[in-house]
């Protein structure tokens, strides 16, 4: 893609929109803010030196034994919830972000290699394919977290169980539609490997309408990895990603300390609903036909 | 069509063979069955008689075949916490899952249809946007987040329905049930309006995108032009025609419901078979876990294959090309 080319698609299709407008401000906001966490956040909540008891449970709004304020208020180990919820939005973010990038590569490549070699492979992949697709995504999660146990790295790759299949599928039809195209078989004859043509053909010419979907899926592996924690077979206590600090403030929730749950909760739906307008825009915009009747 | 359905039920007893495997291994050889199945305070001679009647001194081959066994016979253990075999545990909670999916599932019907259809025959009125915009909030709004705004407005706010927990129920068909009882219907309320709003966002979009596909085809203007009263036109000429993938995706998605049930039980105190999954995998109490998994992964393959099934039989197109 040219310089010119991406200039007028933010011109077009991210500024073109006051919503999508919005809602990319608001991304590229959340990015950095989980991105200089340490640096943005009022006190570093897991540094046991720097929070104190006395100062649990506080409103939003009430100062601190110090005198600061605490704008979102503080849990019941007086930490200061915005800085929890900086922290949190950290660790969603890049669990989402991570699981999404390796799930959709592997599709990418299962994908490409279904449709160019065919046959047993391709069988083979459209197979685990039916497999997975006939389970929601959160059995099959719930199913691999029962079996290992929690940690960040076993909730990306639960994560990528759930993401990868139907990846394949979208690659395999775009990569088929290429493989009868007249350069494919000029590559063939050219005497370039099998790995090379796919790799330096196949690859670019097949991944677009995946690549539309990427914001979409990390929207919804944030979501995920929200859930599972809440449930409680996510990331650990040591590392509380924003559906896990939901979780802690609920049981807080009937006690009248609504601020503990809400607050981070109010983030994460803002944060998905930013992700989700960005990504409905992007994907009208590539589909010729959603275009037509939205615009 | 006998091929299809012998085609059909080989692939569902391949897939239930890989998943009884997959526990298989992850229960047995990838953890401890000892450590895992046994209570701690368990004594040399009780654990000598679990390696004794699960062939756990055998080579694995044994071992998997014993748990096959056990499996087919309904043998799936005795829970830690509750001392109880598992499978009768799971039959206790059964009923207040189902209930809860059946009854959000009526709801998901009864509201999402006629929301799409008005939204679908409508599709530039402010009312149908507005319908659209809420089902896109609907889908990207994580289901637990929506229960807890529903406890926080509903039960600690306004202080009308109960936040948790499943109320007085009554004995029926050898079950207890809340849905026979005034207070079982309050406890139920918030929980299924949570588990139903994710069906109602679906079953709208499904339903409008169907209307619009179907309005503008010629049996519909043929039969407008007949001068049929517009509540005949779409009860019987458009109605049936957007049915039919309605009733496929109703199919697969009710077990999704019953899954996601994991996470509107656990967020309402349900208590149902999400919330005994939830807290076994807290409690460490593997043999329920194990026939969890087992039993919903069975339930899965059971419901694709009905469906596949009903599909075949009501759309040919499906039939002849899984044959050819």
């Amino acid at each position: 893609m040219t310089d010119s080319k991406i200039k007028d698609f933010f011109r077009d299709v991210i500024f073109g929109d006051p919503m999508t407008a919005l809602g990319f401000v608001g991304v590229v906001l959340f990015l950095l803010v989980a991105l200089f966490a340490p640096i943005i956040a009022p006190q570093n909540p897991y540094d046991l030196g720097a929070i104190s008891i006395m100062d649990g449970q506080l409103a939003p709004g009430e100062s601190l034994m110090d005198g600061t304020i605490a704008i979102f208020g503080t849990d019941e180990q007086g930490r200061d919830i915005l800085s929890t919820i900086i922290y949190g939005l950290r660790i969603s973010l890049f669990v989402a972000i991570t699981a999404s990038t390796i799930g959709t590569a592997i599709g990418i490549y299962l994908g490409l290699i279904s449709a160019y070699y065919g046959g047993v492979v391709d069988s083979i992949v459209m197979r685990l394919v039916d497999v997975k697709m006939s389970f929601p995504g959160i059995l099959l999660a719930l199913m691999l977290l029962a079996l290992m146990g929690q940690g960040v790295e076993k909730v990306i790759l639960a994560l990528i169980i759930g993401i990868w299949a139907s990846k394949a599928r979208v690659t395999r039809s775009a990569a088929l539609g290429e493989i009868r195209k007249e350069y494919m078989r000029a590559a063939q004859l050219a005497g370039l490997s099998a790995n090379q043509i796919i790799l330096r053909y196949l690859l670019p010419n097949s991944i677009a309408p995946v690549i539309v979907m990427l914001p979409m899926i990390i929207s919804g592996a944030i979501a995920a990895e929200a859930t599972l924690s809440f449930l409680g077979v996510g990331v650990p206590i040591t590392e509380p990603s924003l559906g896990m600090l939901i979780a802690n403030g609920f049981d807080y929730l009937l006690t009248g300390y609504w601020w503990i749950s809400i607050l981070p909760g109010v983030v994460l739906v803002v944060l998905v609903l930013c992700i989700n307008v960005v990504a409905d825009r992007i994907r009208e915009y590539a589909n010729p036909a959603l275009r037509h009747e939205t615009m | 069509m006998l091929s299809f359905i012998v085609n059909r039920v080989a692939h569902s007893l391949v897939v239930a063979w890989i998943i009884s495997a997959i526990v298989f291994f992850g229960m047995y050889v990838v953890a401890d069955p000892i450590d895992s199945f046994l209570p701690e305070d368990a004594t040399a001679a009780d654990e000598q008689a679990f390696i004794e009647a699960y062939n756990l001194d055998k080579p694995a081959l044994v071992q998997y075949g014993s748990f096959l066994i056990r499996l087919v016979q309904g043998d799936l253990g005795i829970s830690f916490n509750h001392g109880e075999p598992v499978l009768d545990l799971i039959l206790d909670r059964l009923p207040a899952t189902l209930e809860l999916a059946v009854i959000a599932l009526a709801f998901a019907l009864l509201i999402g249809i006629p929301l799409g259809i008005f939204s679908g025959l409508n599709p530039r009125t402010k009312r149908s946007k507005a319908t659209m915009f809420l089902t896109t909030i609907g889908y990207s709004v994580p289901n637990f987040w929506q229960g807890i705004v529903l406890i926080l407005v509903f039960a600690v706010t306004l202080r009308l329905l109960p936040a948790g927990g499943r109320g007085d129920t009554a004995t029926f068909l050898g079950a207890e049930w809340a849905f026979l009882t005034l207070d079982g219907w309050r406890h139920m309320a918030l929980p299924v309006i949570n588990l139903a709003i994710y069906k109602i966002c679906m079953h709208t979009r499904l339903a409008r995108s169907g209307t619009r596909e179907t309005k503008t085809q010629e049996f519909m203007t043929f039969a407008k032009a007949k001068g049929i009263a517009d509540q005949t036109l779409i009860r019987s000429h458009l109605l049936p025609n957007i049915l039919i993938p309605i009733v496929t995706i109703t199919g697969l998605e009710f077990g999704a419901l019953i899954a996601f049930s994991t996470v509107t039980e656990t967020v309402f105190s349900w208590p149902g078979l999400g919330k005994l999954l939830i807290d076994s995998i807290k409690l460490g109490d593997q043999p329920v876990v194990t026939a969890y998994l087992v039993l919903i992964s069975f339930m899965f393959v059971t419901i694709n294959l009905i469906v596949d099934v009903v599909y075949a039989l009501i759309d040919p197109r499906i039939r002849y090309s899984a044959q050819g």
